[in-house]
C-alpha cells in the first residue's frame, strides 16, 4: 500500500485547525499557540508536499499520485491526482503558505485564532482545487475558497473592508454559478464528471462555444481578465498582508489553471474560436492596466494592476494554442505567484511600520533600509521582466509564442512590458530612492531576523528560476505536450470532419 | 370485520399521531395548563415514535381505502422527514413558551393534529384524500398562529392566514371540482388516465389546484401571506411552519403533479417554471430590504421553495429526486437557524432585528460560527450541504432542458447570497451590540446537529441522495 500523500497533503492543515481548535488558556497564550500551530502545521505540510516532488516522473504526462475513491454516488467520485501543468500550483501554494503565516504573526494581533484558522482552511481548498480530477469536487474546492477569503478580507482587512468582501464574493460567485450550469451539462453530456475522461472525450461543436463561455465566466473573473478585473484593486487594497500574498500568487492562478486543465483541452474547437477574442482582451489588459497602474497612489493598487496586467500574459500565451505558450503562462504564473507576492510583502513591511500605503508618503527609505531597498529592487526587477529574474522567462516565452501566431498582438504586448518597467521603476524611485525627507521615516527600522527568513527564499527562488528555469519548464513539459497534440488532433478532425460535411452536403 | 382489520396496518403511525393526540388533548383538559411540559415531551416522543414506524413500514408499495391513501417509498421519506421536523421544532419550542409565560398544552397537540393532517397529504392518492390531509393540517395551523392569543401580532397573524388560506382552499376545491367534472374520478390513477390530451377545463381545474397548492407552499405570486404570518406568529411557530407544512405541501405538490398529470407535463410545467423563477427572484430581491429576521427568513423560504420547484419543473425522477434532498437539508439549515433566533434574547425579552446580532463572533463565538456555516449554506456555497441541494435540482433542470430556468436560477442565488453575506457580516465584521442571554440546551442541541449536519454532509452524502433516488423512483 502506498501512502495517499495528495490526500495528507490537502487535509493536514485540517488537523491543525483541528488542533487550533483544542487550544485553551489565557488570550495571550492561546494567541501564541494559534500561531506557531499554524506555522509547524503548513510547514510540515510544504515538507511532505516535497514527496510529490521527488516522487513525480517527469517523463510522464499522465496523472500521477492518482486516488480514487466513492463519494457522492455515481460518478461523481473522490478523485486526485497531479500532472506536470498542476504540481507546480501545489508546490507554490505549500510553499508560500508558511510565508504568509509568518508575515501575519505581528502585523495580525486581534482574532488571531480564527485567522489561522481561516487561513488553513484556505489552504486545504486551494490545493484541493489543483490536485481536483473529478469536475465537482473540483468545483467544491474552488467555490469553498470563497469562504475562508471572504472572512479574511472581511475582517482583518482595511477601511473599506466589508465593501471589498462583498465585491469579491459576489463577483466570483457569480462568475462560478454559470460554470456550475456548464459543468451539469458536461456531466449529462458525458454521464461523468472524471476529469481524466472528459479529457478525451471532445465535445459536440455546437455545445463547445457555450461550455466555454460559461467557464470564461468564472475563469476571467478569477484570474482577472479585462473588464472584469475591478474586484481585485479593492480586495488586494483591503485585504491584509497575507490575504493579498495568497490572493495573489495562488487564488488568482486558479483561473489560468482552469485555462489550461478545462478550456483548452476540453473545448479546443471554441478556444480557437475564442482566441481573437483573448488576444485581444489579454492585449487590454496588459497595456490599459499598466496605464492604469502608473497613476496610482496607492502601492497595494499599483501593484494589483500590474498583476492584471501579467495575468493578460498568461491567457495571450494559454490562447496561442502552442507549447511555449503554454509553458510560458505556466511558468509566468508560478514565478507571478513568487514575485508579486513578495512585493506586496514588501508593501506589508512598510506598511506595518508606517500605517499607510500612500506612494507620497515615502521616499528615500534605502538610506534607513539598506536590505529593504535591495529586496525590493529584485522583485521590482523580476516584476519588470529583467532578464535573470524568473518574470523574465515567463514573459519571453509567451511572446515568442504569440509572435509565431499574431504578431500585432505581439507588438502591443511587448509595449506593455515597456509600461511595465516604467510604472514598476518609477514606483521604485518614489517609495526607495531619493532624498529621506519626511520625518516620521527618520528612525525606521531595517528588515528584522523575521523578515529577513521570510524574503531570503523568496529572493533566492526568484533569481534561481530567472537563470535556471529548468525545474519548471521540465516538470510540465510533458503534461503540456501532450495536452497540445491532443488538442491540435481534436482541432484537425473537427476540419476533416467539416470538410467532408461540406463536401458531401 | 376482521378480515379488514390488518388493512389499517398502513397507517398505524397516523393513528398513532391521532390517538396521541386525542389522549393528550383529555390530560390537558383534566389537568390543565400544568401539565404543558410533559404534554410537549409526550407528544415529541410520539412524531420520533411514528417516524420510527414509518422506517420500519415494509418497503412495498401499499394502496389502501380503494385507493385514496398510499404508503410507498415517496410517503414515507417524506412523512419522516416532516415528522422529524415538526418534533424538532417542537423542541425549539418548550424553552421559548415557558419564558415567554403563554406556555399552553394546546401547542404540542395541535401541532400532533398538523403532523396527522401531513401524513394524511403525503400519502393521498385522491382528490378528497387530498383536501381532508390539507384541511386537517392548515385548521390546526390557523390556531398554532395566533397560539399566543393575547398578542396582537400572533392572533393578526392567524386571522390573516385563516383568511388567505380559507381563499385558497376554496381555488383549490373549485380546481377539484373542475378536475372531477372534467374527468369524471377524484382518484390519481383515474384522472391521469383519462388527462392523456388537455382539455381547457381540464387545464383550468389544473391551474386552480396548482393555485391552491402553492398558496400552501408559498410560492409566487401566492406568498403574500407568508412575511406576515412568519413575522407575526410566535418564533417556534414559525420554525414549526417552515419544517413540517412546507414538506408536506411540497410532497402534496408533487404526487399530484407526477401521478395524477403525467400525461399533461407541458402543461404544468410551464405553470411551474413561472413560479419557481418567480419565487427565486423575489425571495432574493425582497429579503434584502428586511430589517427583522423572521420576515427575512419567510422571504429566504419563498426563495427557497422556487430552488426546491426547479426539481418539479423538470418533471423526471432525477428533478423529484432533487426536490427531495433539497427539502431535507432546507429543513436542516432552517431549523438551524430558528435555533438561533430562537437564542436572540437579552434581559429585555426577545429581539428580531438582524442589527442585534452585531458581533455576535466575538460574544458567542460557537453560535456565530455555526449560525455562519448555515447561512453559507442557505446561499448554496460548497462544500457546505446547501451546495449539494441545489446541484441536484439545477442538474435536473439542466437534463430537462430548461436552461433559462436553470441560469435565472443560479443568478438569482448569487443575489440571495448578499442578505446570508450581511449577517454573517453582521456577526464577524461588526462591533458587538451586547452578548444574548446564555442558549438554553434544547436549542444548543438542535443547532449543534444541524450545523454539524450542514457543515459534513459533503464527507457522506450518500445515504441521503440515495433514500431520496429511492422515494423519487416509487413515482415513476
Amino acid at each position: 500500500m502506498t501512502w495517499p500523500i495528495l490526500s495528507i497533503v490537502i487535509f493536514l492543515p485540517l488537523v491543525g485547525v483541528a488542533f487550533i481548535l483544542t487550544l485553551r488558556g489565557d488570550d495571550e497564550a492561546i494567541r501564541n499557540n494559534a500561531r506557531w500551530a499554524a506555522l509547524w502545521t503548513t510547514l510540515l505540510t510544504f515538507f511532505i508536499s516535497i514527496f510529490l516532488i521527488t516522487g513525480f516522473d517527469r517523463g510522464i504526462p499522465d496523472f500521477q499520485f492518482v486516488e480514487n475513491h466513492y463519494w457522492l454516488g455515481g460518478t461523481i467520485r473522490y478523485h486526485l491526482g497531479v500532472d506536470g501543468i498542476s504540481l507546480p500550483f501545489v508546490i507554490l501554494t505549500t510553499a508560500l503558505m508558511p510565508i504568509a503565516i509568518l508575515t501575519s504573526f505581528l502585523s495580525v494581533s486581534h482574532r488571531v485564532k480564527e485567522y489561522m484558522i481561516a487561513f488553513l482552511v484556505l489552504e486545504t481548498l486551494m490545493i484541493g482545487t489543483f490536485a481536483a480530477l473529478d469536475i465537482v469536487l473540483f468545483y467544491v474546492f474552488f467555490e469553498g475558497g470563497l469562504i475562508p477569503m471572504f472572512l479574511i478580507i472581511g475582517i482583518w482587512g482595511g477601511k473599506r473592508r466589508v465593501y471589498a468582501s462583498f465585491k469579491f464574493f459576489l463577483y466570483t460567485l457569480l462568475g462560478s454559478v454559470l460554470m456550475l450550469l456548464a459543468i451539469l451539462a458536461m456531466y449529462l453530456h458525458a454521464g461523468t464528471t472524471d476529469i481524466t475522461v472528459l479529457l478525451t472525450l471532445g465535445f459536440p461543436r455546437g455545445w463547445q462555444p457555450w461550455l466555454f463561455l460559461a467557464f470564461l465566466a468564472s475563469f476571467a473573473v478569477k484570474l482577472p481578465m479585462w473588464p472584469v478585473h475591478t474586484w481585485l484593486p479593492d480586495a488586494h487594497v483591503e485585504a491584509p498582508t497575507a490575504g493579498s500574498v495568497i490572493l495573489a500568487a495562488i487564488l488568482l492562478k486558479m483561473g489560468g489553471y482552469g485555462f489550461i486543465r478545462f478550456s483548452l483541452p476540453m473545448f479546443p474547437a471554441a478556444s480557437e474560436m475564442f482566441a481573437p477574442m483573448m488576444f485581444a482582451l489579454s492585449v487590454v489588459a496588459i497595456v490599459y492596466t499598466s496605464l492604469v497602474a502608473l497613476m496610482q497612489e496607492d502601492i497595494k493598487k499599483l501593484i494589483a494592476y500590474s498583476s492584471v496586467a501579467h495575468m493578460g500574459f498568461v491567457t495571450m500565451g494559454i490562447f496561442t494554442l502552442t507549447r511555449e505558450g503554454l509553458q510560458g503562462g505556466i511558468f509566468q504564473m508560478f514565478s507571478h505567484g513568487i514575485v508579486s507576492g513578495a512585493l506586496f510583502l514588501c508593501v506589508g513591511v512598510v506598511y506595518d511600520r508606517v500605517h499607510t500605503r500612500e506612494i507620497d508618503a515615502y521616499g528615500g527609505l534605502v538610506n534607513r533600509m539598506p536590505l529593504y531597498a535591495a529586496a525590493f529592487m529584485v522583485f521590482t526587477l523580476a516584476n519588470v521582466g529583467l532578464p535573470g529574474t524568473s518574470g523574465f522567462v515567463g514573459e519571453f516565452l509567451t511572446l515568442l509564442a504569440v509572435f509565431k501566431v499574431n504578431a500585432t498582438v505581439a507588438l502591443f504586448a511587448t509595449l506593455g512590458v515597456i509600461l511595465s518597467a516604467a510604472y514598476a521603476l518609477w514606483l521604485y524611485r518614489r517609495v526607495i530612492l531619493g532624498k529621506l525627507e519626511k520625518k516620521n521615516l527618520m528612525d525606521i527600522l531595517d528588515l528584522t531576523p523575521r523578515e529577513m527568513i521570510i524574503f531570503a527564499p523568496l529572493v533566492v527562488l526568484t533569481i534561481l528560476f530567472g537563470i535556471w528555469p529548468a525545474p519548471i519548464l521540465d516538470t510540465s513539459a510533458a503534461s503540456v505536450a501532450s495536452l497540445v497534440d491532443r488538442a491540435h488532433a481534436a482541432l484537425a478532425a473537427g476540419q476533416k470532419a467539416a470538410f467532408l460535411m461540406g463536401g458531401n452536403p | 370485520m376482521s378480515a379488514q382489520l390488518p388493512a389499517l396496518g398502513p397507517i398505524f403511525p397516523e393513528l398513532l399521531v391521532i390517538a396521541g393526540a386525542l389522549a393528550l388533548l383529555l390530560l390537558g383538559a383534566i389537568r390543565g395548563e400544568r401539565v404543558a411540559g410533559m404534554v410537549d415531551i409526550s407528544a415529541i416522543l410520539i412524531l420520533l415514535i411514528a417516524a420510527g414506524l414509518t422506517v420500519l413500514q415494509p418497503g412495498e408499495r401499499v394502496e389502501i381505502f380503494g385507493g385514496s391513501f398510499v404508503v410507498d417509498d415517496f410517503s414515507r421519506f417524506m412523512k419522516v422527514l416532516a415528522l422529524l421536523g415538526s418534533a424538532a421544532a417542537l423542541l425549539l419550542s418548550i424553552d421559548f413558551f415557558r419564558v415567554q409565560n403563554i406556555h399552553r398544552f394546546e401547542f404540542g397537540i395541535l401541532v400532533l393534529t398538523a403532523a396527522a393532517g401531513m401524513m394524511v397529504m403525503i400519502s393521498a392518492r385522491d382528490l378528497v384524500m387530498l383536501y381532508l390531509g390539507l384541511e386537517l393540517m392548515s385548521l390546526s395551523l390557523y390556531v398554532i398562529a395566533a397560539i399566543d392569543r393575547d398578542n396582537l401580532r400572533s392572533t393578526e397573524a392567524g386571522l390573516k392566514y385563516l383568511v388567505l388560506g380559507g381563499l385558497s382552499s376554496g381555488m383549490l376545491l373549485y380546481g377539484a371540482s373542475l378536475i372531477y367534472g372534467f374527468t369524471g374520478t377524484v382518484g390519481f390513477t383515474g384522472i391521469a388516465a383519462a388527462a392523456k390530451v388537455p382539455s381547457i377545463g381540464l387545464v383550468f381545474g389544473l391551474v386552480f389546484l396548482f393555485a391552491g397548492l402553492a398558496f400552501k407552499v408559498s410560492a409566487v405570486p401566492f406568498h403574500m401571506w407568508t412575511p406576515d404570518v412568519y413575522e407575526g406568529a410566535p418564533t417556534p411557530v414559525t420554525a414549526f411552519f417552515v419544517a413540517g407544512p412546507k414538506v408536506a405541501a411540497i410532497a402534496l405538490f408533487i404526487r399530484v403533479a407526477i401521478e395524477a398529470f403525467p400525461g399533461i407535463v407541458p402543461q404544468w410545467q410551464q405553470i411551474i417554471v413561472f413560479i419557481s423563477i418567480a419565487s427565486m427572484v423575489l425571495g432574493a430581491f425582497a429579503a434584502i430590504g428586511q430589517r427583522n429576521i423572521k420576515r427575512l427568513m419567510a422571504y429566504s423560504s419563498i426563495g427557497h421553495v422556487g430552488y426546491a420547484l426547479v426539481g418539479l419543473a423538470a418533471g423526471t425522477q432525477t428533478g423529484i429526486q432533487g426536490v427531495l434532498i433539497y427539502m431535507a437539508i432546507y429543513v436542516a439549515m432552517t431549523l438551524g437557524t430558528f435555533a438561533c433566533i430562537l437564542a436572540m434574547r437579552r434581559a429585555g425579552g426577545m429581539v428580531e432585528e438582524i442589527d442585534e446580532l452585531a458581533g455576535l463572533a466575538r460574544t458567542q463565538p460557537m453560535v456565530a460560527f455555526f449560525l455562519a456555516a448555515l447561512l453559507f449554506s442557505l446561499a448554496g456555497i460548497p462544500p457546505l450541504a446547501g451546495f449539494f441541494a441545489k446541484f441536484y435540482v439545477f442538474l435536473a433542470a439542466v437534463d430537462a432542458k430548461l436552461y433559462a430556468l436553470a441560469v435565472i436560477g443560479v443568478v438569482s442565488s448569487v443575489v440571495g447570497a448578499f442578505y446570508y453575506l450581511r449577517i454573517v457580516k453582521l456577526m464577524y465584521m461588526d462591533e458587538p451590540a451586547g452578548a444574548f442571554l446564555p442558549m438554553p440546551n434544547e436549542l444548543r442541541v438542535v443547532l449543534g446537529i444541524c450545523g454539524l449536519f450542514v457543515i459534513f454532509f459533503f464527507l457522506y452524502p450518500s445515504p441521503l441522495v440515495a433514500a431520496a433516488a429511492t422515494a423519487a423512483k416509487s413515482l415513476f
